[in-house]
């Protein structure tokens, strides 16, 4: 067993009655009100007469059954059932008598309660196991003064407690009182990797039955006495503010509360970067119920007018200065963004990273492969639109709703309305996704506001509409690329020069760097004042894709199996490594491309037209072969061959799960996704036109891999998406015989869909 | 405004709303039947699907002064405890991610295999191409209709 210190993260294993000033059985409040929507995870569980609060992550029953508190904001990543899985795998503890509950948010007992960058497992792990393997000493210390033992004498297995030279035995249940008056260890043993019993076994989603049940789970689902249904009307383009309506005959529409306009966040508030939000100010519009106000919010006439550039403050992630962010006036056009891309990039880049000499490379070349690749806006679409749950009085504010930052919007919330943060208390739904969309949660502030306005307690509902045209966008983006070959078909001279509107998706020390000599990886950005935010993979789910699809190129022009080309450049990265600040594994990543190549049968001929990509983010290296065929100009995706390392897996069948899903969205967002504008307006605002992969489009067999080793768990939810978009882009040109430089392919080409 | 009684999930309800209402918004809004799912409003998405008389319709579509006595069934009476075959399949094979589409897809997938108790990949496909899933689950989903079909 290892011997790990608790002093990490220790406030977590404080007793949470204790920091109220309670007792020793559960008093702390937030416990009692989780008590009234208990979620067994059994359907069949009976519930203890007692609680013993353990520590903030777990209680135990005197009938030991166990509840284990998960942490982090659900979006489909499965993080409420893996979670509480690390800490039952710690306390020992049998799954079936496990009850799991959405934590409240307390980042003084469960520190990072974020949904994004994929890293709740990764971050959350060794806290999580702490809390486990804290209360299982708990247990055995109150086991061995009851027995009269030592407790290094005690071991447990599955929730029972045994000291083998007496034949004593006892549940967690009956020792649950006393451990729970005692001290939190100084010092905690963790299981041996090879001890794991319940991480690394499949156990099903404990939100499950209530999903296919249709039980109320999500933020829409909300539903309080008393409440109004409020919806917002927003600027129709980017680059207009409100200016007037006129509400005659609106008012007096069946079930119409009221109409007015709220500005979301007050002059001169400086925003955190989830506070970003295109549209400041905005008509509201509340009711009685969802299809009278939607009625009304037609019948409304609005008057915009364009807006003067400014500027946005925001702070960062970890604080500091204030920094502006440009908002430029004008109306955009996807056309004009095309041609900007183009023609200013070169223009506008900056040096970020070189190495050696590439301007020699280049100029001494043999030959030299240029490229270019574009990929447009993308929406979120979350298949939850955007909603929140307010009920704001004097005293205080209860929110209830789907969002991936609540830390950051209970402060935004607090600035906007003038109550201290301990009177805001956000509640955690299970999220209809979230994809990054749900990390910007200008509309959480928006309920409270328009609660506090209308003094009753209202449910914002966005339309799909809504969500679609008044987004945190995919910024679009552009990539050149340059390769330049010797005589003798070697690889000298690399140069990638890749931006955005209005973020570049550039990362300089991913590979190739490292494993080329003569290396320069430029960026630049364009202002707009269409609002972007981070999108599933941010920045790699567009300049994976295209770096794939390039080297595929390269591989094909020096004539070699472009495996072989991507092993032979990561064994010179591993071997020999140019430049300093490599962001990658050069063994994990040619891992995943040797297991891959096994899995898929690279190396037998195939009749189906392949291609192949790997690619590293969020620290896990994910590679894939898809395999295609063409029925007509339509391409049918044969299978696809998903190979991963993500360290652990703590939970295969929700891994693969989250593989399969990870690879079908990356297919289908480069495929067939994309948000034009015409001046400034969103010239898609539904599924009518906005085209997302359906099921005849999907994979027909999807085959997922796991690098079996004992590092500790790293990113699942968004790795799996931006590789696939390269072997996707290489298959098509083994299809088609051309190679596709823009997304979404299928407007491209002349692929019927 | 107006009174309509209809008969959802076995059970006579009595909503006073417009005419012009859709289904969708009768069952969340005033029955609190929560279990149907607003997505797009326009029928594309599928998550609000429920049947009427046993065949799959969008019920963001359907208003509610023309449905008269035509039976409606939605996700909470689909089966008693959860255990319609496509619900075990589901609950079997993991299938949900984030969850808030699937509903839509059970309620599709099921009317499917109440017709055609067999159902090839094609059929599949073309039963279900009107319910999208952004998690990106159609794979489990057509793994578990296969399955369902077995047990059915």
């Amino acid at each position: 067993m290892a011997l790990i210190k608790t002093s990490l993260g220790r406030r977590s294993f404080l007793k949470t009655s204790a920091m109220a000033g309670g007792g020793m059985l559960i008093g702390f409040s937030w416990f009692a009100s989780c008590k009234t929507e208990t979620e067994s995870t059994m359907a069949t569980l009976e519930l203890p007469e007692e609680w013993y609060e353990i520590n903030g992550f777990l209680k135990i029953g005197e009938n030991g059954v166990v509840t284990i508190m998960s942490p982090n904001p659900e979006i489909g990543q499965n993080v409420k059932t893996s979670m509480p899985m690390i800490v039952a795998e710690e306390l020992d503890i049998d799954w079936n008598n496990v009850i799991v509950e959405q934590a409240p948010l307390n980042t003084a007992v469960f520190s990072r309660q974020i949904a994004g960058g994929s890293q709740s497992i990764r971050q959350g792990w060794d806290g999580l196991r702490m809390a486990g393997g804290t209360a299982r000493h708990m247990l055995k210390e109150a086991a061995a003064k009851t027995w009269q033992v030592p407790v290094e004498e005690i071991t447990t297995d599955a929730g029972v407690l045994y000291h083998e030279a007496s034949g004593k035995s006892a549940g967690y249940g009956e020792m649950a009182s006393l451990a729970a008056t005692l001290e939190v260890p100084e010092k905690v043993e963790l299981k041996e990797v090879k001890d794991f019993k319940i991480i690394r076994t499949s156990r099903n989603n404990v939100d499950g039955m209530k999903i296919v049940t249709g039980k109320p789970l999500f933020g829409l689902d909300t539903y309080k006495e008393g409440m109004q249904i409020a919806m917002i009307i927003h600027p129709p383009a980017f680059g207009l503010k409100f200016k007037s309506f006129d509400d005659t005959g609106v008012r007096d529409m069946p079930g119409i509360k009221d109409i007015f306009t709220i500005k979301t966040y007050e002059e001169g508030y400086t925003m955190s970067m989830f506070d970003a939000d295109a549209f400041k100010e905005l008509v509201v519009i509340t009711g009685d119920s969802t299809w009278e106000v939607m009625k009304a919010k037609k019948a409304l006439k609005v008057t915009w007018e364009p807006f003067e550039s400014y500027e946005d403050y925001y702070t960062g992630f970890g604080g500091g200065d204030p920094y502006p962010s440009k908002v430029p006036a004008g109306f955009e056009s996807t056309e004009v963004h095309q041609q900007r891309m183009e023609t200013m990039s070169e223009k506008l880049a900056k040096e970020v990273r070189k190495d050696g000499d590439p301007e020699k490379a280049f100029k001494n070349a043999a030959k030299v492969i240029e490229r270019s690749y574009t990929a447009p806006f993308l929406a979120h679409n979350t298949m939850e639109p955007m909603n929140f749950y307010a009920d704001v009085t004097d005293e205080k504010a209860t929110l209830i709703g789907p969002i991936q930052t609540p830390e950051f919007m209970e402060k935004a919330v607090s600035a906007r309305i003038g109550l201290p943060l301990e009177k805001i208390d956000i509640q955690m739904t299970r999220q209809g996704g979230g994809f990054g969309r749900r990390l910007y949660g200008h509309f959480v502030v928006e309920a409270a506001a328009i609660s506090q306005k209308v003094k009753a307690p209202v449910k914002l509902v966005y339309t799909r509409e809504d969500d679609m045209t008044f987004g945190n966008y995919r910024p679009s983006y552009h990539a050149y690329y340059r390769a330049a070959l010797d005589a003798d078909n070697n690889l000298i001279g690399f140069h990638v020069r890749a931006g955005g509107i209005p973020e570049s998706p550039l990362f300089a020390n991913r590979f190739p760097a490292g494993a080329i000599d003569n290396y320069l990886a430029e960026s630049w950005e364009m202002d707009s004042n269409i609002s972007v935010g981070a999108f599933r993979a941010p920045r790699s789910n567009f300049i994976a894709g295209v770096e794939q699809a390039f080297l595929d190129e390269v591989a094909e022009a020096v004539g070699k199996d472009p495996i072989d080309f991507r092993l032979e450049l990561l064994e010179k990265a591993q071997k020999d490594p140019v430049g300093e600040n490599n962001d990658y594994e050069a063994d994990r990543y040619a891992g995943v491309l040797k297991l891959v190549r096994e899995k898929s049968g690279w190396d037998q001929d195939s009749t189906h037209h392949r291609g192949v990509s790997a690619y590293f983010c969020h620290n896990s290296y994910v590679a894939n072969v898809l395999e295609m065929t063409m029925d007509n100009d339509t391409p049918v995706i044969e299978k696809v061959w998903c190979a991963v390392d993500c360290g652990i897996v703590v939970n295969p069948i929700a891994a693969s799960n989250m593989v399969e899903g990870g690879t079908i969205d990356g297919i289908g967002q480069s495929m067939f996704c994309g948000l034009t504008f015409k001046e400034g307006r969103p010239e898609q605002s539904n599924f009518d036109r906005y085209r997302m992969i359906r099921h005849s489009e999907a994979p027909k067999e999807l085959e997922v891999a796991f690098v079996q080793n004992d590092i500790h768990p790293t990113g699942l939810g968004e790795p799996p998406f931006p590789p696939v978009v390269g072997a996707l882009a290489n298959a098509l040109y083994k299809a088609t015989g051309e190679r596709h430089y823009h997304q979404p392919f299928v407007a491209e080409r002349k692929l019927k869909s | 405004m107006s009174e309509f009684k209809i008969v959802i999930n076995g059970n006579t309800e009595t909503v006073n709303v417009a005419e012009d209402t859709p289904l969708l918004w009768v069952l969340r809004d005033h029955l609190q039947l929560t279990g149907t799912k607003f997505g797009c409003g326009i029928a594309q998405c599928g998550a609000c699907t429920v049947h009427l008389e046993g065949i799959p319709v969008r019920s963001c579509q359907i208003q509610v002064g023309a449905i008269g006595d035509q039976k409606i069934t939605t996700i909470e009476g689909l089966s008693e405890n959860g255990d319609h075959p496509v619900q075990k399949a589901w609950l079997e094979l993991d299938v949900p991610q984030c969850g808030y589409c699937q509903a839509g897809q059970i309620m599709s997938a099921a009317a499917l295999l109440k017709t055609n108790p067999n159902p090839t990949d094609a059929d599949i496909d073309a039963a279900m191409n009107g319910n999208i899933c952004r998690c990106g689950t159609y794979k489990r989903i057509k793994a578990a209709i296969k399955s369902a079909a077995v047990n059915s």
